[in-house]
């Protein structure tokens, strides 16, 4: 039963991580190279507060606010810039972020921070803590789809000058869309904190950023149900298949850009079109 | 009265090529102008400083008195402007209807406070089938656009623009690629536009529309304003003439 508890916990805390990143990439066509860092922001100071024996429910909106607030700062840096910059960035940010990391002893430096305390919520509770901020964020972006909002990020990942020839600020929808995603990737992290009791800053890198991406990217961009799909089954294939997780960064690159090349609409698309051809067949 | 237009000086240089050379032109509420000159009169350049997609070296545009100098393209489509652009860009990933819908609906846009509150689009579906219908476009109103040929595309543009309800309507070429029926009913729809009290800026190379639809041209030529005035007048003008035609 632990077994299976650690699991599903991984599980839903990919999910929503995962979820954090669609927000960005998905919803506004923003590509993010160094998500993990935001993750990372958040598991640390997570961390550091339960290790001075903060209660983890204090220290998940804490974590929103700290990797939200450098979302802020980064997207306002660079979102002002053309398309492709924030890509180049954020790549920037998850190197530094490790690089800064390694150098900080009030972070552990090398080592990181273990001895984390276990929540009072037991393992079951956490579990379902985890699964209920997966789904609420799940629920949180299948309502903005369905809004206005979700309706100017389709015109922003379709064509930017057009959706500003109808008068829609893209750099403020594109910010607005890259706080949320990156507050969202904290709540991410500092579950993660809790759930290994342990941070080090090998754990928010480059590798990590692009397996998130390929989750996204594999599920369909911008589905909702496709990325949970594909990150609640790419976060526990190392966990299963020993090869998967010596080769990581090997098989998740090969399956982000052999899905960006044969079907870059990813699960979601290829569902959608077998759908619809069986449709077509029986109408 | 404050003219709905002033253009003062503007000059557009692109590294060696002069674009747009010191033109002048100025547009009151409630005309019709035609806006006319033969090819690489800088006329599209002119558009976009106006729209604020090229900012120029020099000179100065206001909306209604209001200086629209340092605004980004956005911000002067909310102060009134609206742009039918001369290279169809129709929002791909989705309907034609959603297309004019996304547009009718700025109140909820105007940033994303408002738009994550906001759900219902039944309004400005309605808004922009009706005005699809005007355009003649009602009958694929669910198609996307990649399937369409450009005729359809180019009333998509100005229906788009129409939804932004303009105090200015800026046209670039809307009738290029249309037959002649199809032609001359946008026409037509242009001149009833704004007979209805729209401002409109319409360039345009079919002269034989132009000369019906338009009572005032204005003619740029080399970058340069070389004409204003009523349409028959300046059309049978010598030098205008000779700059259509070439010199040479
Ligand atoms: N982005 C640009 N970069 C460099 N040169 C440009 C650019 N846009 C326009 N030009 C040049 O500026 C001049 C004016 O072009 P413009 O498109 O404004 O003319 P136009 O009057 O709209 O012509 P047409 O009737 O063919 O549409 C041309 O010589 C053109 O090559
Ligand atoms: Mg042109």
């Amino acid at each position: 039963m632990a077994y299976e508890i650690t699991l599903l916990t991984t599980m839903s805390i990919s999910v929503l991580f995962a979820l954090s990143l669609n927000f960005i990439t998905g919803f506004c066509g923003q590509i993010s190279l160094g998500h993990a860092a935001f993750m990372g922001v958040g598991a640390y100071t997570a961390a550091i507060m339960m290790k001075a024996s903060v209660s983890l429910l204090v220290a998940i909106p804490v974590a929103a606010v700290f990797a939200g607030a450098l979302g802020l700062l980064v997207g306002f840096a660079s979102l002002r810039v053309r398309h492709d910059f924030l890509a180049i960035t954020t790549m920037g940010v998850v190197f530094l972020f490790v690089g800064v990391v390694r150098q900080q002893e009030f972070l552990g430096g090398e080592v990181g921070i273990s001895g984390i305390q276990r929540s009072e919520l037991g393992r079951t509770g956490f579990l379902l803590l985890c699964i209920s901020l997966a789904a609420l964020f799940a629920g949180f972006s299948l309502l903005v789809k369905r809004s206005w909002l979700g309706f100017v990020f389709d015109s922003i990942a379709d064509n930017e000058d057009v959706s500003r020839v109808i008068g829609i600020d893209v750099a403020k929808y594109k910010l607005f869309a890259f706080v949320v995603g990156t507050a969202a990737a904290g709540v991410a992290g500092a579950l993660y904190a809790q759930h290994f009791r342990y941070v080090g800053p090998d754990s928010f890198g480059f590798v990590e950023s692009i397996s998130v991406l390929a989750m996204v990217v594999v599920g369909g961009i911008g589905s909702v149900w496709g990325v949970m799909f594909a990150a609640a089954v790419l976060s526990v294939l190392p966990l299963l298949i020993q090869f998967v997780d010596d080769y990581k960064i090997l098989v998740y690159s090969a399956l982000l850009f052999s899905m960006m090349r044969f079907a870059p609409d990813g699960l979601a698309g290829i569902v959608n079109r077998s759908m619809n051809r069986i449709k077509g067949r029986s109408s | 009265m404050t003219p709905v237009l002033e253009v003062k000086d503007v000059t557009v240089r692109f590294g060696g090529v002069i674009a747009v050379d010191k033109a002048s032109v100025s547009i009151e509420a409630g005309e019709l102008i035609g806006f006319v000159g033969p090819n690489g009169a800088g006329k599209t350049t002119l558009m976009r400083v106006i729209t604020g997609i090229v900012k120029p070296q020099q000179g100065s545009v206001t909306l209604e008195g209001k200086d629209l100098t340092g605004l980004s393209i956005n911000q002067r489509v909310r102060a009134g402007l609206a742009l039918a652009q001369q290279i169809v860009q129709p929002l791909r990933g989705m309907t034609v209807l959603n297309n004019v819908a996304l547009a009718c609906g700025t109140a909820k846009t105007a940033n994303p406070f408002k738009a994550i509150k906001s759900f219902d689009k039944r309004a400005e579906r309605a808004t922009a089938l009706a005005l699809l219908t005007r355009v003649g476009l009602q009958d694929v109103a669910d198609n996307e656009p990649s399937k369409l040929p450009l005729g359809y595309l180019k009333r998509l543009e100005v229906a788009r623009a129409l939804a932004l309800k303009p105090r200015l309507l800026l046209l670039d070429e809307p009738l290029a690629g249309l037959n002649q029926s199809e032609a001359s009913s946008l026409a037509d729809l242009i001149k009833t536009l704004n007979h209805d009290g729209l401002s409109i800026l319409l360039i345009e190379h079919n002269l034989r529309e132009v000369m019906r639809v338009c009572p005032k041209v204005y003619v740029q030529d080399l970058g340069k304003s070389l004409a204003f005035g009523e349409a028959k007048k300046i059309m049978s003008r010598p030098d205008v003439i000779a700059a259509y035609l070439g010199k040479g």
